[in-house]
């Protein structure tokens, strides 16, 4: 750990202008990650900005359907709060699955949206990684990848986005509202995450003096059924080797429309397109789910040790469907 | 020898007399100490495994703010070796000293320890130090890794009639090998050492299991009189074995202070703690076992291999309880030691035997389906009704109770015993089970006893109590001796200069210390009555044999009078007993160990290869329980430590170069408490052992752990049809074997 110098910020704007001003600053929310990296030496922020005490701890409907979620209401708040168990069990489910009761309770919206990856190499700066160190090289790739991604890798990075509620978040669909210093612009939540292609330190799509002052969800689907399955060598306190959300809702025995993400396998929160497009309009039945679990993993690339995260992926894939459905024919029907 | 049958105070419930202490916070652990002056210290670690260390720069550090000193290879007091004797009491935990040469053998080896004005100035300047190597590329990666052999340790063998010609000649067969990956402690409290000089006199605070042998060997290291070196310890956030020994951060912390002359406090970060102090090696053990076709059992071979460092020699012996295990008359153990470059492990609970345990218990389960037979039946058929290692009797065995209650308890007798054949919604149930053992031992111990004025008992011992509940069953012996009430006794503990007590490990700290404190009891006892019978003595005439202890005084036959009294009615403040007691003859006439069964339940889920224990019932045999509510929970906490080494814990090495990659409380996973089973049933028999001391007690800080590991390993197979021969069984083994 370095020392740093550190700064309460009393307005989003001056926030940003603290920020503008720095060469190597952080915002700090929640600091379940920043203070981690810092002490292991793989963030080194000359500055910090404390953002905690702004006012960026609303959830709300705004105009049409749509739930704005302030970038620092905590994890613990969204998961429980009523419109988002009513409207998105999909996110409450997949928070509450997350980290502990404990980091959850500090965790803030927008520092999940920010999380870095858990791969051990990128956590010790003795090693080689194009993430912390662009061009020095991967360590995971011949190392020991088991945690490591299927799906969006590249040559340069394998390292796995190890959010959950980030995979709620690529199934619902929202849009990412950043502040910087010329202004508000929004961003798309499937295209914030970036694939790591040949530039894995840049992971998502702002700038270092921008803030996530809030999220906004997609209407919710209606009716529907949600489940999030998340499979991990723990039950709790554990990130996922695979994880699967899902939400359906039917038209008799026929699934209506169908939302996938995937957690734990890939290089970013992971959209199914493809397999959401197979489900749609077919007999919500095993045989389908096993479809789209298919063609959800066909563009796989596992490494020495993590091939067993295909076949997990594609079951926590059925069993996700399969309990998306059955809750929506019990519970929101 | 004094058999306690209708004991009041021992045996019963008694909650922890530090309680309060820990609770409140005023339990002074070593890493929250403060002594006037105190610097910090920070370990620097190398980032390789293997190379050399070929320049070392703190300047940059030297002259950051705080810094007072760095120490390294070329800036280090004379130090020596200890002698490393077991039967000496210098043993250390790593015999090469910190910063002996340029030499990196494992990742974490300390390359400096930086001393500075506050904790987060030296953490800071460590992370200043640039250290450069050359990496060398033939690292020794984990056993598992290798085909290596390892070095054959003749003294470590045992054998009996011919196992190989019965091997051959047997109807029923059995070779397999066994394997467990290398674990980590992964204990509460992380280590640390406070050391101040006063004068030549060294004075270390630490998180220890041992202050009289890490007493001994700073004396050794530092050259001093071993009267001048005192090692405290009242407080100890656990150690499961990788406190027993002194590592080098002792070492180099003490030799900081010598150096600036000002006390240094060092506490290890989870990450070198986790690198630097220790851990169960990884194992490989082969077992061959011949049977008839009745069950008898005609063969058994265990030829295991451990890992230690390239610095030590540290022998994790698996076979120990292998012999005496079962009635069969050809029996062989061997032993190896496989070099290589991580941190040198050490004992960690239940060392080698846990291991040893569990290859045999597979294999005996494995047998018992080659058999058709049912496998408690197995057990039960081959049981040992005398030690057939030592020929000779057992001073007290319950294992057959321990089976058949634990049996009963689980209802082990509506198993099906087809592959996956029991079903609970989309969860395959398995059960699974396996015997429990270790070994009962006993040290010399010394104690020291005062009764005093103020109606209180003081009892001392230069023993620890390491979480385990050591103050309390001190305190409820010196109750019971007295009739004194618990809270009247003060219990002085983890102090080197105390009269040399034992070290807190392999389940020998009950049976060892008790009887020393009874010792001191009586004879601090025994002064007071010489004092009350004189002719002045308020019990003057009487003769002390005839002088009874009760309710906190001595009575005769027409009168009681309190120990507060009577020091009182004597002007006397205190009278001083010492004790002493060390196993003896009995050692010759039977063979101690303790015993038990675990019966296990898991869950397996093959839509989403999920796989969980849902209930563990566990039979224990260890004498009597001195305090039923700590020892229950001595094996609870084993349970859950077995349900780890089960399923979960593994320290990952990176293959290509032997760098630890999960030195954290997230990556290295322990059980948590949603992986808890819903049923964890503890019974504890209650047979007192009355041949090994006079309370009863065995010991039971490590049994409950030996037998958890193949019990899970049998029920999975129960469950799966996959016999996984290498713990732990995790998702990605499930996946690729079930898939
Ligand atoms: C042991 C452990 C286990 C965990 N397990 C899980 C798990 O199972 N699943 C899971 O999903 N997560 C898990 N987490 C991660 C946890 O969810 C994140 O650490 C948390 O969400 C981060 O939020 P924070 O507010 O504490 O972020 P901070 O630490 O405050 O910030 C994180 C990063 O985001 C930046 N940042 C914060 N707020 C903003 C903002 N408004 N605008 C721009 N940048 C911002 C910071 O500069 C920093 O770079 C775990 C964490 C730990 C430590």
């Amino acid at each position: 750990m370095r020392t740093f110098a550190y700064a309460r910020a009393d307005s989003v704007e001056r926030a940003v202008d603290a920020q503008h001003a720095q060469q190597a600053g952080a915002f700090v929310a929640g600091g379940t990650l920043l203070l981690d990296l810092v002490k292991l030496d793989v963030m080194r922020p000359q500055q910090v900005t404390d953002i905690s005490a702004l006012p960026m701890k609303e959830v709300a409907f705004v105009d049409d359907d749509r739930l704005r979620i302030g970038a620092l209401v905590t994890n613990t708040d969204l998961a429980h709060h009523p419109d988002v168990r009513q409207h998105y069990p999909l996110l409450s489910q997949a928070i509450l699955n997350g980290a502990s009761t404990q980091i959850r309770n500090m965790a803030s919206t927008g520092g999940n949206l920010m999380q870095r990856t858990r791969c051990p190499y990128f956590r010790d700066v003795a090693a080689a990684c194009n993430k912390r160190e662009p061009g020095s090289g991967c360590d995971a790739m011949q190392g020991i990848n088991r945690m490591h991604a299927v799906l969006g890798g590249s040559e340069h990075c394998i390292a796995v986005h190890p959010s959950d509620m980030c995979v709620a978040l690529a199934a619902i669909g929202a849009t990412v509202t950043l502040q910087g210093p010329d202004g508000t612009r929004d961003v798309d939540f499937g295209n914030f995450h970036r694939l790591p292609g040949e530039t894995p330190h840049q992971e998502q799509d702002i700038t270092d003096d921008e803030l996530i002052v809030a999220l906004t969800l997609a209407p919710p689907l209606a009716p529907q059924g949600a489940a999030y399955v998340k499979l991990r060598d723990r039950a709790s306190y554990e990130f996922a080797l695979a994880a699967a959300g899902a939400m359906i809702s039917l038209d008799g025995d026929m699934i209506g429309e169908a939302r996938l993400a995937l957690g734990g396998v890939a290089t970013k929160p992971w959209r199914c397109a493809e397999a959401e497009e197979i489900l749609r309009g077919q007999p919500a039945e095993t045989a389908t789910f096993e479809r789209a679990a298919e063609a959800a993993l066909a563009d796989a690339q596992p490494l020495e040790h993590n091939a067993f995260k295909v076949p997990l992926a594609r079951q926590a894939i059925v069993r996700a469907l399969r309990d998306a459905t059955r809750d929506a024919k019990e519970g929101h029907a | 020898m004094n058999e306690m049958t209708d004991p009041t105070v021992i045996g019963q419930r008694t909650p922890r007399v530090d309680g309060e202490y820990k609770l409140t916070g005023r339990a002074g652990y070593t890493g929250e100490l403060h002594v006037e002056d105190m610097l910090y210290g920070y370990p620097v670690p190398a980032t390789i495994a293997h190379g050399v260390l070929t320049s070392l720069d703190v300047d940059a550090a030297r002259g950051m703010p705080g810094v007072v000193d760095i120490l390294h290879h070329r800036r280090v007091p004379k130090l020596y070796r200890s002698p490393n004797s077991m039967g000496h009491g210098d043993q250390v935990s790593e015999i090469r000293l910190p910063f002996e040469d340029e030499r990196i053998h494992y990742h974490g080896q300390y390359v400096a320890l930086v001393v500075a004005e506050t904790f987060d100035q030296a953490r800071a300047a460590a992370h200043a130090v640039v250290a450069r190597y050359r990496q060398e590329d033939d690292a020794r990666p984990s056993l598992l890794l290798t085909d290596a052999e390892g070095d054959l340790l003749e003294e470590e063998g045992d054998s009996r009639g011919d196992p190989d010609a019965a091997f051959e000649r047997a109807a029923v067969t059995l070779d397999e090998t066994y394997c467990i990956e290398a674990e980590s402690h992964l204990q509460m409290e992380m280590h640390a050492t406070l050391a101040e000089w006063r004068g030549k006199r060294l004075i270390v605070h630490e998180s220890t299991q041992g202050v009289v042998y890490q007493r001994n060997a700073l004396a050794r290291t530092f050259d001093l009189p071993q009267e001048d070196v005192e090692v405290i310890s009242h407080y100890i956030g656990s150690g499961f074995g990788n406190k027993l020994f002194m590592w080098p951060h002792a070492i180099a912390t003490a030799a900081a202070a010598q150096l600036v002359g000002r006390p240094v406090k060092t506490v290890l970060p989870r990450q070198q703690d986790m690198l630097t102090a220790g851990n169960r090696p990884a194992s490989r053990q082969r077992i061959r076992l011949g049977a008839e076709r009745d069950g008898t059992l005609t063969s058994i071979r265990h030829d295991s291999t451990t890992e230690t460092s390239t610095v030590d020699r540290y022998v994790d012996s698996c076979g120990g309880a292998t012999p005496s295990a079962y009635a069969c008359d050809n029996v062989a153990i061997s032993q190896r030691i496989l070099p290589v470059n991580h941190g040198t492990p050490c004992p960690m609970r239940a060392p080698g035997e846990v291991s040893g345990v569990y290859a045999l218990e597979a294999a005996i389960d494995e047998l018992a389906i080659a058999l058709a037979m049912d496998p408690v039946e197995l057990r039960l058929h081959n049981y040992a009704q005398h030690d057939p290692q030592s020929g000779l009797p057992w001073s007290s065995k319950q294992l057959d109770k321990c089976l058949r209650s634990a049996a009963d308890r689980f209802g082990w007798s509506q198993r099906d015993p087809g592959i996956g054949a029991m079903r609970d919604g989309d969860e395959i149930i398995g059960y699974g089970m396996a015997s429990a053992t270790w070994s009962a031992g006993r040290q010399p111990c010394e104690a020291r006893v005062e009764l005093r004025a103020d109606g209180s008992v003081f009892a001392a011992c230069g023993t620890q109590d390491i979480g385990t509940g050591t103050y309390t069953i001190v305190a409820q012996t010196a109750a019971e001796l007295t009739g004194v009430p618990v809270e009247r006794v003060d219990v002085k503990l983890g102090e080197s200069s105390l009269p040399a007590g034992p070290l807190s490990g392999g389940s020998m700290t009950t049976a060892t210390t008790l009887p020393a404190v009874a010792a001191a009891v009586r004879d601090a006892v025994d002064a007071l009555k010489e004092i009350v019978t004189k002719p002045e003595g308020a019990f003057a005439g009487v003769d002390p044999d005839a002088l009874q202890v009760r309710d906190g005084g001595l009575a005769s036959e027409d009168k009681h009078i309190s120990f507060a009294e009577l020091l009182a009615m004597h002007d006397v403040a205190s009278v001083n007993g010492k004790g002493q007691a060390a196993p003896g003859g009995e050692q010759e006439e039977y063979s101690f160990r303790s015993f038990g069964a675990h019966f296990v339940e898991v869950r397996w889920d093959p839509g989403i290869s999920r796989l969980r224990v849902s209930r563990v019932v566990s039979s224990i045999d260890v004498g009597r329980a001195i305090n039923p509510l700590a020892a229950r929970n001595q094996v609870e906490g084993a349970i859950v430590m077995g349900i780890g080494m089960g399923i979960l814990e593994k320290l990952e090495y990176d293959p290509r170069d032997a760098r630890l990659m999960n030195s954290n409380a997230s990556d290295y996973r322990v059980a948590v408490h949603a992986d808890m089973p819903e049923v964890v049933d503890v019974e504890l028999l209650d047979y007192p052992d009355f041949r090994f001391n006079e309370f009863g007690a065995r010991g039971i800080g490590e049994i409950g752990l030996t037998g958890v590991g193949p019990a899970i390993a049998n029920a999975v197979h129960h469950a799966t049809g996959k016999r996984f021969r290498t713990l732990p069984i995790t998702v990605d083994k499930l996946v690729e074997a079930l898939g």
